[in-house]
């Protein structure tokens, strides 16, 4: 994670997994072997079962399509495609938990309604903020709220999804239509 | 039928078309081996004394038939020792299948006796590994794992299964077919793409071909051939695509890269245009790869995507089974005069020979020593080799006829394959002369498997090019460790009495004249035979681009070398 203003270009990569033992091992590790730094890695269920849903970033540095065309040959990998340059969905969410007294509630209490972010626990002497959006929105709350004494904080990595009907990946069918049968050698 | 998970497994070998396991038993897979009676002799096992030999074995049986080659370990230490055999696999793209027992499911993750993660160790060595936890997954499991190893990039799958599930019973069922959704090798090339690589080649004045372990996989011996013959295009094989095209077609240019021929190199360099199939631009093969074929547009024949671009950027890029790629792309090529290419190519083999060394008969040269083997088989036989400085003569000498009859370990250079490789292949070609090119020290990495060897019968013959030493690390302390010899001295034993301590035929060169009479006298021997070639200790393996540099910086041979060579016309040549 970078901080600072300079944010480096970064590659945002999407896929679809079989939801089975040692497919999030196998990732993780073809990218360390690689030499893909991971950024951010979410995994999670999709709306198929069985299938799970990946977005992972990387730096800008790293060939993208190395990425796709490694990742893509493992056999957990339905499906896999870089959305850089697409007209994708990005959010990210953040757990900021923030020093809270009588003098400053009301500044902080402004600043979360201007990000349209929220309170979602409070104690005596902290608050903790909940705030969902692109990287740069909670990049910018997170210095705000600094000035007032951040004591920890928890961000779940980028999140990516297509705009628009079509979905991010194609539907099963699709791919067992797609299937190319290998011609396997013969012995001899 | 109702059967226990090791029958199962079996029976899965068996549908599979396996016929031949290297293995060895253990607690983990022992109701495996216990069944083993029962399959054969539709399956023969061959016991190993070690598993690295195992999988090393599997390996060189499945380089030879096209087959899965199979072996089983039990857990733990079996199975570990068989993960440099599953990484040789790896890098060379061979379809193996490795078969581990594991602990009980009730053990696993609680460091039970004997347990090893091999799942987790071998997942960046495999294309895809198991661990299978329920016995009614067996049948599915095996049939994907076939699929996997044998098509497209092939490549080994490891099936780890714990020791109840081999012994629990359940209903067999057979899957017409397994292949996981999420792998989908291509096949066919783009036509748009066959094209554009059609006109490419029109267009090139100077063009090579590179052909790789891709051609031998693909078994596109003859369709490389027709693309050179058709096209006029010269062919350089890498280390692993040797045998891949007849050594003695005009067309034929050799090895390129680090021992390659010093023609090659400096070719490479004038290109403009590589035709590459079924190889990945190793480091080996492009030296420093910023001054890699400077002049040349790339045409790269490849199954596997992520190979493309991951070293060279192609130009075009035709994506399938080298078969039919290049069969689509003979479909489009025209022949083309080059006659100044191939004066060019003539003139440069004239400046920079690569294939002469004295000749004295005090000494035993090595090379000398393979190439007398050549000579003396016809080059009518399988040739395995070891790794170090007798693997690149051989592989710089080689002028074996048959196709794919060059097996060596490249990608991973494991030391110690000699043996178990020419194990494997003599296993797969029973009536098939096999010689071992091994090295002093890389025989000794396995020599235990003799046994495996005497034990069988396998008539193989063994050529040691015993120089003392760890010949290529002390080529390379010699040459860039300022001759800081450490620990590439090798103090040997006796190879003839320890070839007869396992009931091998043991023999011995050390004079030039030896050679030719102990080559006859191992073929005339129907069994075993190992001879222990003494040769000069401190012979160079030339040409050699070092370490870090680039083919145009390949050292030639010596001076002295150098002017053996049959000089005919006298050809003006600049670098
Ligand atoms: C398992 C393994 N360990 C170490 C090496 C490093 N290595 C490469 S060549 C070589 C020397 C090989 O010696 P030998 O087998 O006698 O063959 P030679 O070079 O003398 O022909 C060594 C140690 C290796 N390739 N493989």
């Amino acid at each position: 994670m970078r901080d600072g203003n300079i944010r480096r270009r970064r590659h945002t990569v999407i896929a679809q997994l079989e939801d089975r033992p040692g497919a999030l091992n196998r990732i993780v590790s073809r990218c360390r072997q690689r030499g893909f730094d991971i950024e951010s890695l979410v995994v999670g269920r999709s709306e198929t079962p069985g299938l799970l849903r990946m977005t992972l970033v990387v730096d800008g540095g790293i060939d993208a399509e190395q990425v796709v065309r490694q990742l893509g040959k493992l056999v957990d990998v339905l499906d896999i495609r870089d959305v850089s340059d697409e007209d994708t969905l990005v959010r990210e969410m953040a757990l900021i938990k923030v020093r809270w007294d009588a003098d400053r509630r009301t500044h902080i209490t402004e600043v979360v309604r201007a990000f349209r972010a929220r309170i979602v626990d409070v104690s005596p002497a902290s608050v903790i903020v909940e705030v969902t959006g692109d990287e740069g929105k909670v990049d910018a709350l997170v210095r705000l709220l600094q000035d007032y004494g951040v004591i920890e904080m928890v961000r779940t990595g980028r999140l990516a999804m297509l705009r628009g009907p079509a979905p991010s990946h194609p539907p099963l069918e699709q791919l067992e239509e797609a299937y190319e049968y290998c011609p396997v050698p013969q012995p001899r | 039928m109702q059967m226990t998970g090791a029958e199962m497994i079996l029976e899965c070998l068996i549908r599979e078309g396996v016929e031949v396991v290297f293995g060895l038993p253990g607690g983990a897979n022992l109701p495996l081996y216990d069944a083993l009676p029962r399959y054969f002799p539709r399956i023969r096992h061959y016991l190993v004394r070690h598993e690295q030999a195992a999988a090393l074995a599997a390996d060189a049986y499945a380089r030879v038939t096209g087959r899965v080659g199979v072996c089983f370990a039990t857990s733990g230490p079996g199975a570990t020792n068989l993960v440099t055999g599953i990484a040789n696999a790896w890098m060379d793209s061979v379809p193996v299948v490795a078969i581990t027992g594991s602990v009980v499911r009730g053990l696993i993750g609680r460091d039970g006796f004997q347990e090893a993660d091999i799942t987790g160790i071998t997942i960046p060595i495999t294309k895809h590994n198991y661990l299978v936890r329920d016995v009614r997954a067996i049948p599915r499991v095996l049939r994907e794992a076939f699929y996997i190893a044998r098509s497209g990039r092939p490549g080994p799958v490891l099936v780890d299964i714990p020791r109840d599930v081999q012994q629990e019973r359940a209903e067999f069922e057979w899957p017409e077919e397994a292949r996981p959704r999420g792998y989908r090798p291509p096949v066919e090339p783009d036509p748009r793409a066959v094209e554009q690589a059609a006109r490419l080649i029109a267009e090139s004045d100077r063009p090579l071909i590179l052909a790789g372990h891709g051609v031998i996989i693909a078994q596109a011996y003859d369709e490389l051939r027709e693309l050179a013959e058709r096209a006029n295009v010269p062919v350089i094989t890498t280390l692993l695509g040797i045998s891949g095209f007849p050594p003695d077609h005009p067309l034929y240019l050799g090895m390129p890269g680090m021992h390659g021929m010093h023609w090659n190199n400096l070719a490479i360099s004038e290109a403009d245009l590589l035709i590459a199939v079924g190889m990945r631009f190793d480091d080996r093969v492009t030296g420093r790869l910023k001054d890699f074929a400077p002049r040349a547009r790339v045409i790269h024949i490849e199954v596997d995507p992520a190979e493309v671009g991951k070293n060279v950027r192609p130009t075009v890029t035709l994506l399938g089974d080298a078969r039919v790629c290049l069969r689509r792309l003979n479909g489009e090529v025209r022949y083309k005069e080059r006659s100044e290419w191939f004066a060019r190519l003539e003139a440069l083999k004239q400046a920079y020979p690569s294939l002469v060394y004295p000749d004295d008969p005090e000494e035993v040269r090595p090379q000398y020593v393979i190439q007398k083997i050549y000579e003396m088989t016809d080059g009518d036989a399988y040739f395995v080799t070891g790794v170090g400085q007798h693997q690149m003569w051989a592989a710089q000498f080689f002028r074996g006829r048959r196709p794919n009859s060059f097996i060596t370990s490249g990608g991973l250079g494991t030391m110690g394959y000699e043996i178990p490789g020419a194990i494997g292949v003599q296993v797969a070609r029973p009536g098939d002369l096999v010689w071992a090119i091994c090295g002093d020290g890389g025989f000794q990495m396995t020599c235990q498997e003799l046994a495996t060897v005497a034990e069988n019968g396998l008539p193989i013959k063994f050529a040691i090019i015993d120089n003392g030493h760890h010949g290529m690390v002390r080529q390379w302390q010699q040459l860039f460790y300022r001759g800081n010899l450490v620990a590439s001295r090798l103090r040997n034993p006796d190879f003839v009495r320890l070839a007869e301590a396992y009931g091998i035929l043991g023999l011995r060169a050390v004079r030039r004249e030896d050679v030719p009479a102990v080559i006859d006298r191992a073929l005339r021997h129907p069994g075993p035979v190992l001879i222990d070639f003494r040769v000069k200790q401190d012979e160079n393996c030339y040409p050699m681009v070092p370490p870090g540099a680039s083919l145009q910086e390949t050292i030639g041979l010596p001076e002295e070398y150098r002017a053996l060579a049959p000089k005919p016309s006298a050809v003006e040549v600049e670098s």
